[in-house]
């Protein structure tokens, strides 16, 4: 036998083929990719939206079509967002528990540990492909039914056409890095069951609740400490030039929930006994 | 295949699974109860019990996918689960079934399984694949969904996985499962030719035929405990041989049993008489029944001839040795297929 090469890629290259190459992640991201179409659409048919009705950005669209993929990222950090990554990061262990290839990746052997970490790195490529998703649909239906054009920042600076679709990228960046931390809740709930619908909608459902905490004034000592606090805090991403203190502040906090589930995850899947 | 003679492949050591006190408890009952197993290097060995009797607890415990309550596992010489990395590379297994993505292909299947592990060589993972489904007929099917697959199909890729790099043990769980009788005695066929290649193979099965035909040692589980092992001829022989006499004259009969030393058992009545069993006091050497009576024991031939002598008319007279399958479930308790 020759000496095996010891690549601790090919499990991650394999996860990744098999959540992008299967069908319902690709439902997912349709889903994703329907948003802001469907608000493009919805625009284009009605005559004018009145200013300062609806979701930001949303009456700067028909002047600017890019203002479709800020709008519909928007729209979508509060439910479909968690709700894709709910499905995802949900599945990773439950998932392989419900099929019984778990004992079979255990006995291969992999290291669970090594398990883990490869499932929610796969999580996280979904966390960041999913607002990707949301912003280039957006952008690509914006141009296709409106003007393009330069872009009014928050801060009353105008920026060129390129620079906004970096702008995009760097709001998808940071929605990715938000969800992060609701994946590692979702990995460590996965880890608990052999039902993945339950440890899905268990995943969903804390996100749900962290928003509602979100939005209780008697909490307010609370807040910070939410995954979901800085959320919708990408606005400063929209300045000139950057403020980059709202997403410093929601990395460390992510930071903070991926150690804390993550210890949580490994402390219950190292100790498990995989009896599915 | 090429055997694993050199480097971290050669081990000495005499047993390839051996449990000491091995036990699992999950809340108050015992699923195994310590359990001291020893499985011989290059034999076949069958794991038998009725369902229910903790056979796949202990396989779970014996790969690391369950943790022991008590007591310790050693696979090839090396505590598992500690040493698992230097192990499981070694140990091909079908555990309870096969479990596959039903969205991927079989060979999309085996590669994922093939590259979860960092002990598998990339560059021959796609001809090591290849082979493997060849070997267990599957190479026409290889491109389909599993999805699509039958239940004997699926097994067979289980098995195919299994065998997707040398092994020095595979552990088979219920192998012919779901299997036509083509594909059982493939399977078969399949475990005496890599038995001859020097690799130990421990069968789990509730099929006693299936035991009996292939494998060269057993042990029989019970309600989580061990209640026989070794070589299967020694199983076979602590089992005791029988005689069966049909005749009209029971009462006669039994008192000539009585005097030769033979204690008769019972008479039941049939449509040509009595049927009269009795148990032959010593046990016999020998696989076939009737063969090799051990010297100490009264030779049937003897019997009937002193049957004849006393006047007893003798309609039907049998040598009946007990079955493998009488015999375990003498040890078991139960029947076969009957959960505890």
């Amino acid at each position: 036998m020759a000496a095996p090469r010891r690549s601790g890629l090919s499990l991650l290259r394999s996860e990744l083929r098999v959540l992008f190459g299967r069908r319902r992640t690709w439902a997912l991201l349709l889903a994703l990719a329907a948003i802001p179409v469907l608000i493009a659409v919805a625009v284009r048919i009605s005559s004018a939206v009145p200013a300062g009705r609806g979701p930001a950005f949303l009456d700067r669209i028909t002047q600017n079509g890019l203002f479709v993929a800020f709008t519909a990222m928007l729209v979508s950090v509060p439910l479909f967002l968690p709700l894709t990554v709910g499905v995802v990061a949900g599945d990773t262990i439950a998932g392989e528990a419900s099929l019984g290839t778990l004992r079979y990746l255990l006995v291969a052997p992999t290291g669970r540990v090594r398990l883990l970490l490869v499932k929610y790195a796969a999580a996280l490529a979904f966390c960041l492909a999913a607002p990707l998703t949301v912003g280039l649909a957006g952008a690509a239906i914006g141009a296709a039914l409106f003007p393009v054009g330069p872009v009014t920042l928050l801060s009353g600076d105008v920026i060129e056409p390129p620079e906004a679709a970096v702008r995009i990228l760097l709001i998808a960046a940071y929605l990715a890095v938000s969800l992060a931390g609701l994946s590692a809740v979702g990995l460590f709930l996965s880890t608990l069951t052999v039902v993945p619908v339950g440890a899905m909608a268990a995943t969903v459902v804390v996100s749900v609740v962290s928003q509602v905490l979100d939005q209780l004034p008697q909490l307010e000592w609370l807040h910070p400490w939410l995954f979901s606090h800085y959320w919708l805090g990408f606005g400063d991403l929209l300045r000139q030039p950057v403020l980059w203190d709202s997403f410093v502040d929601n990395a460390w906090l992510q930071a903070g929930y991926v150690a804390v589930f993550g210890a949580l995850a490994y402390g219950r899947f190292v100790t498990k006994d995989v009896l599915s | 295949m090429t055997g694993a003679a050199q480097g971290p492949g050669s081990w000495t050591y005499g047993l390839t699974i051996e449990t000491q006190g091995l036990t699992k408890r999950f809340g108050q009952q015992l699923a195994v109860d310590g359990l001291d197993l020893a499985v011989p290097r290059g034999t076949i060995f069958g794991f038998l019990g009725p369902n229910g009797s903790g056979k796949t607890t202990t396989i779970r415990m014996l790969l690391g996918l369950a943790a022991a309550s008590a007591g310790s596992v050693r696979l090839l010489g090396m505590e598992m689960p500690g040493r698992f990395q230097d192990v499981l590379p070694q140990v091909g297994a079908l555990v309870e079934g096969p479990a596959f993505y039903p969205f991927l292909s079989g060979t999309a299947n085996l590669h994922r399984l093939d590259a979860a592990t960092r002990h598998t060589a990339p560059a021959t993972r796609k001809a090591r694949v290849n082979q493997a489904l060849e070997r267990v007929g599957l190479g026409h099917a290889a491109g389909k969904r599993v999805h699509a697959y039958s239940l004997g199909m699926k097994q067979r890729l289980g098995i195919a996985n299994a065998l997707l790099s040398p092994r020095e043990l595979l552990v088979l769980d219920e192998p012919t499962n779901g299997l036509d009788p083509q594909g059982t005695r493939e399977v078969r066929n399949l475990v005496r030719s890599l038995a001859a290649d020097g690799t130990t193979v421990f069968v789990s099965s509730h099929l006693l035929a299936e035991v009996e035909q292939i494998c060269t040692h057993a042990a029989v589980m019970s309600a989580g405990r061990l209640v026989a092992q070794g070589p299967l001829p020694e199983l076979r022989r602590s089992g005791t041989v029988r005689i069966r006499l049909l005749t009209p004259d029971a009462g006669a009969a039994m008192a000539v049993l009585a005097s030769l030393g033979v204690a008769p058992e019972e008479a039941a009545a049939q449509q040509d008489g009595q049927v009269v069993t009795a148990a032959l006091d010593a046990p016999a050497q020998g696989t076939s029944p009737g063969s090799n009576l051990s010297p100490g024991s009264t030779a049937p031939e003897d019997i009937v001839a002193r049957l004849v002598e006393a006047g007893v008319r003798v309609r039907g007279f049998a040598v009946e040795r007990e079955s493998l399958e009488d015999r375990f479930v003498a040890l078991t308790g139960e029947g076969f297929d009957v959960a505890q």
